[in-house]
């Protein structure tokens, strides 16, 4: 594995080990899992149902205690769930009793709690334009489609201006059309703000196609790292160019061949 | 606006009506119209029914209650007393009408009674305020209270007073239960310490409330010049029924979607924004089913109440006409059970509307 110089990790796991407790003794889920991401780096991770991805995520997120081992963002060890960590769940998420805007302002407020109330109005219907929601400010998130909805989760994270974006299955729930627009939609606002982003999914193409970096997990228990595959397709990324490309297919087999096993 | 008029008939439960209105429109006459015999007639023709099955009781019932007495007249007057009861009897002549189930017809007579009745005592008040206006004024120059008016209250007065009552005994409930519900749903160390007493309360049967409600009340109002009949009764509607909103909200607060819960601790939400902006509206839908039941218990217990409490309303209606005896005591009684389940009905409705309107949920 390579070692990345101190300076440029943004997000650190060390040594991750996960037990949940059960009538039958600690199950382990993860142990010895090790991950480092760099500044501006989409990292994907992709691996058997059940091997403890969401585990994973939700440690970093914070929302879920680490049996052992560190985990640390800008070399701080993290303390409880954090903006500096924003979370795009599987399921929106959203509170359906406000507005797209004031889903996404309510988080504005916690993070720039010195602006003026104009300047976090502007940051929140920025976000939300660039998600392809500027006509959808004032609806209530209740009547939003799946893919909608989805779209201010997006806008929401990015607005917190985190330090690293977590995603679990941001697109699992949706069609494959919609899929396809919202990884666009994603990588466009990400290539801008180029925040450090780790990202679970089950779609190999869509982990190719989004990702620096597909680090491949063994099937649980006691799951750690398996393979680990350097996309180094160019970027900006064009979807079909990255499918016309040669490399692109060996990927895909590099992924497949081990999610086989 | 005809989409508007259907979508409102059916917002308001009346979906029903759909193909009615639909036909006044004019579309697809026949089709609505089939329709509209099917969902319209099936309801009138069970009204019929039942109107025709309560007639043919009452008529039994009366047949009865005629030949008793009868029999008893000839047996302490002899025959010709009670032929001539037989007569009187059959001359519909109310001073010797046998006393039990009252008809349909009874029933709307007794309806028309008392309409007669509001309208007379409206005018007898409205005379009594033109006539102490006067003397009123200068009473409230010298610093006295007015001369109210002491009639006896009409049916509709009762009616009035009921919901006055069921509203205050409402309100009371709710301001009790939600801000403890919120309390309970909150701390699971509260909700295991106090269940004991939700447990035990619950069941109390209104009578009971209704006693140790006027135990209370009796020593602290001793003095206070007020109506304390009022005060019991709608602090005992309000004890009695206060129980379902408690747990509902109590159960919507200590459920709140994870994932809401998450969101709120990745954004670091400080308690008071955790409590009033995700934890309350999302238990919003929870606290108003609680309500609406709430409001039917409150209902239903109020007529109990009135009639013990001796406070006035439709309670100590129906409790006043069943021992007053008169000949349409007993139809009274049927029509204010009409008038108590048609209130009731009425206020599930609104509830309803209201649940409806701050329910979050997607219709989709
Ligand atoms: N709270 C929990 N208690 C016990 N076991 C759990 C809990 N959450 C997840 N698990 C188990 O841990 C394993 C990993 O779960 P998860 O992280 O959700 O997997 P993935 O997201 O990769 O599908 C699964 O076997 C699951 O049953
Ligand atoms: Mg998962």
């Amino acid at each position: 594995m390579e070692v990345l110089t101190e300076e440029k990790i943004m997000l650190e796991c060390r040594d991750i080990k996960k037990a949940y407790p059960t009538p039958k003794g600690d199950f382990v889920v993860l142990e010895n899992f090790q991950l480092q991401a760099k500044e501006s780096e989409f990292v994907s991770i992709i691996g058997h149902s059940g091997c403890g991805k969401s585990t994973l995520l939700t440690m970093i997120a914070g929302l879920n205690d680490i049996t052992a081992g560190a985990i640390t963002v800008a070399n701080y060890p993290i303390q409880g769930a954090g903006p500096d960590r924003a979370v795009v769940f599987q399921s929106p998420s959203l509170f359906p009793w406000m507005t797209s805007l004031e889903n996404v302002l309510i988080g504005v407020k916690q993070v720039f709690p010195h602006a003026t109330t104009n300047q976090r109005l502007e940051i929140c219907k920025y976000y939300l334009s660039k998600v392809g929601l500027a006509d959808s400010f004032y609806k209530k998130a209740k009547d939003l489609s799946q893919g909608m909805k989805q779209r201010v989760g997006i806008a929401r994270a990015f607005a917190l201006k985190p330090k690293v974006l977590l995603l679990d299955e941001p697109f699992g729930m949706l069609d494959s059309m919609t899929r396809i627009e919202l990884q666009d939609v994603l990588i466009d606002v990400w290539s801008k703000e180029k925040i450090t982003a780790i990202m679970v999914t089950h779609d190999v193409d869509e982990a190719i196609f989004l990702s620096d970096r597909v680090i491949m997990m063994t099937s649980g228990p006691y799951a750690k790292v398996g393979e680990v595959a350097h996309i180094k397709l160019e970027r900006p990324r064009n979807r079909k160019t990255v499918v016309e490309h040669p490399d692109f297919y060996k990927y895909r087999q590099q992924l497949l061949t081990f999610l086989d096993h | 606006m005809g989409q508007t008029i259907l979508a409102s008939f059916r917002w308001l439960g009346f979906g029903f009506l759909d193909p009615l209105v639909k036909l006044f429109q004019g579309i697809e006459p026949k089709k609505n119209g089939a329709l509209f015999l099917k969902k319209a007639i099936i309801p009138i023709l069970s009204i019929a029914i039942f109107l025709g099955v309560a007639n043919f009781f009452s008529s039994y019932l009366y047949n009865i209650e005629r030949e008793r007495k009868i029999e008893k007249t000839r047996e302490t007057q002899g025959d010709e007393a009670a032929l001539a009861m037989q007569e009187c009897i059959d001359s519909g002549d109310i001073s010797c009408k046998p006393n039990s189930l009252p008809s349909p017809a009874d029933v709307w007579r007794a309806t028309q009674t008392l309409i007669a009745d509001h309208r007379m005592i409206s005018t007898d008040k409205a005379e009594f305020k033109t006539r102490t206006a006067a003397v009123n004024a200068q009473r409230h120059a010298q610093g006295l209270s007015s001369i109210r008016y002491t009639g006896r209250p009409s049916f509709v007065d009762q009616i009035f007073t009921s919901l006055k009552t069921v509203f205050a005994g409402f309100l009371l409930a709710a301001f009790l239960a939600i801000p403890a519900g919120i309390v309970l749903g909150l701390s699971e160390t509260l909700r295991t310490a106090l269940n004991w007493i939700i447990q035990i309360f619950k069941p109390v049967s209104p009578v009971v409330w209704l006693l140790l409600v006027s135990m209370v009340v009796k020593t602290i109002l001793a003095s206070a010049d007020m109506d304390k009949s009022f005060v019991i009764s709608f602090i005992s509607v309000g004890l009695c029924s206060m129980w379902a909103t408690l747990v509902n909200t109590s159960v919507g607060v200590s459920s709140v979607d994870k994932d809401y819960l998450n969101v709120s601790k990745v954004l670091r939400l400080g308690v008071v924004s955790n409590v009033f902006k995700v934890i309350l509206p999302s238990s919003v839908p929870l606290i108003f089913t609680g309500l609406r039941i709430t409001l039917s218990v409150a209902w239903m217990v109020l007529i109990a109440i009135e009639l013990l409490a001796q406070s006035p309303g439709l309670g100590s209606f129906v409790w006043e006409e069943f021992q007053n005896g008169a000949n349409d005591s007993n139809a009274k009684i049927i029509v204010a059970m009409f008038v108590i389940g048609g209130i009731g009905f009425a206020l599930d409705r609104l509830m309803m509307l209201v649940q409806k309107a701050v329910s979050y949920e997607s219709k989709a």
